[in-house]
């Protein structure tokens, strides 16, 4: 039977040389990098949490219905940003803190688009522009539909 | 005839000699410090075209153009066109032979294409095949990032390890020995596919070092020379890391020590200092922009009489990465002296 290339054995060779790599290569950092992503994601929270706000005073809804317009809007404000340009800018930065929120979503799909405009509007858009967001829709219904089947399990 | 040194080197009977090269950046690269020896900048990504793999396109073609331009060379008057690019199935070196006419054998090894073109162009020629010998390759980051990694404008956090995927083409007139006093090819070392176990494509530079190593070994070996004959060394796309990855293999391999005489393209082309380009370039443009555009003038002038140039090629696809196979890398070694 084939093996899977993901448990080949390293040779003597080879692990010798994955050692070497590991000594000459630097370590990203990863405090530095989780700290600027709290940061960030706190400060995206927060710029949320003043849309929600917003929409409740100004249209006068509770906090739950004041949600979904505050969403829309951070999502429409990633997707411009991306179109602008400025989105990789400040995901360099910022990381996970970005990419993590519904922003990062808006990005994912919106950069897709962009960038496969070119093979037209039915084999490029439409179909590319999920190539990077696909898998957090698979699994996000996978993973709803497993919660779902609990919550049945245990009501009833 | 040709004659065949040591196990993988090969020394034409008559050393061809480079007569023209060209090389075209696009804007980022021209912002870097070899800005003066850029034969066109592009001040557009798209390079005034509609798509980033057309803009590619217009940077092969317009650096084949300006090489036959600078020698008084005509398409008609050239034998072959070997060129190479990372695109799936080298589209951009294809598209551009359509406009050149000019018959084409397409080469592929990735960014070690400019070293693959230059020894294929020098059997050619010193073989008899051919009189003039057209070798370019070119590499666009949009075109490469989409292809290998993400949408350009999506936002991810990038490794200290990753490369900055060079924009721009070079191309190289080669002609038969005794035309012209230019750089000679006097001799070239083909690499064989090294695998050291490396699988992360954002440290494309460890995969390649240890096929460096192995053809810089080889090559030592099988010449009787030792890294002080040169002038300079170069390899083709290591960066920060793979350079000094490369240092230590020279030397615990073969006991060469590369410390004097070494450079590596991706960190030549960059001011890694004031430009954001991480660990160095990658890209076949890497190589070939700097030895055909920087390096060449440097062995015209005199500056430089002997040079290594060893582009190197990382031989993995989008695809292969995603089953779990490792990153085997490629290098070649060309002596390029000027008499």
């Amino acid at each position: 039977m084939a093996r899977d290339p993901k448990k080949k054995k390293l040779t003597v060779d080879q692990k010798r040389y994955t050692e070497l790599v590991r000594d000459t290569v630097p370590r990203p950092r990863y405090g530095k990098n989780a700290l600027l992503a709290f940061f960030f994601g706190g400060l995206i929270a927060l710029i949320g949490q003043g849309f929600i706000d917003f929409y409740r005073f100004t249209l006068d809804m509770d906090v739950k219905e004041a949600a979904s317009p505050a969403v829309a809007t951070m999502i429409f404000i990633a997707a411009l940003l991306t179109g602008l340009g400025l989105f990789d800018k400040i995901a360099r930065v910022a990381g996970a803190g970005v990419s993590v929120p519904v922003t990062g979503f808006a990005n994912s799909l919106a950069s897709a688009a962009l960038e496969f405009k070119r093979e037209g509007l039915v084999f490029g858009v439409g179909s590319k522009m999920f190539i990077l967001a696909g898998s957090v829709i698979t699994f996000g219904v996978v993973t709803a539909f497993v919660i779902g089947l609990i919550y049945a399990i245990f009501i009833f | 005839m040709a004659r065949k040194i040591g196990k993988q080197t090969y020394q034409p009977e008559n050393p061809p000699v480079i007569i023209s090269t060209a090389a075209v950046v696009g804007p980022f690269e021209g912002q870097g410090p070899l800005q003066p020896y850029f034969d066109h900048i592009y001040t557009d990504m798209m390079a005034g075209e509609r798509s980033f793999e057309a803009a590619e396109r217009e940077m092969a073609l317009n650096a084949c153009w300006t090489c036959m331009n600078k020698a008084g060379k005509t398409p008609q008057e050239v034998d072959f066109f070997l060129a190479g690019d990372l695109l799936n199935q080298i589209t951009t070196s294809a598209f551009s032979a359509v406009e050149l006419a000019i018959p084409y054998l397409g080469i592929y090894g990735a960014c070690s294409s400019s070293g693959e073109g230059l020894a294929l162009a020098t059997m050619l020629v010193d073989g008899g095949y051919a009189n003039l010998v057209l070798a370019a390759t070119s590499s666009h980051n949009a075109t490469a990032e989409r292809q290998y990694r993400y949408p350009t404008e999506y936002g991810s956090h990038r490794k200290p390890t990753t490369q900055w995927t060079v924009t721009g083409a070079g191309a190289a007139l080669v002609a038969p020995g005794g035309t012209g006093d230019g750089p000679q090819i006097t001799m070239f070392t083909v690499g064989k596919l090294v695998d050291l176990g490396i699988k992360d494509v954002q440290n494309v530079g460890a995969a390649m070092a240890p096929a460096a190593a192995d053809t810089l070994v080889r090559h030592f070996a099988d010449t009787g020379r030792s890294p002080g004959y040169y002038d300079l060394i170069v390899t083709g796309d290591l960066g920060k890391f793979g350079k000094d990855l490369t240092k230590k293999l020279a030397v615990s391999k073969g006991g060469f020590d590369l410390s004097d005489n070494y450079e590596d393209c991706g960190l030549i082309l960059y001011d890694t200092e004031k430009q954001d380009v991480h660990a160095g370039a990658s890209g076949c443009a890497s190589s070939a922009v700097v030895v055909y555009g920087y390096l060449y003038r440097q062995l015209m002038e005199g500056q430089i009489r002997r040079l290594l140039m060893v582009p190197t090629g990382a031989l993995h696809s989008p695809t292969s990465f995603q089953q779990g196979d490792n990153i085997p890398g490629i290098a070649h070694a060309i002596s390029i002296e000027k008499p």
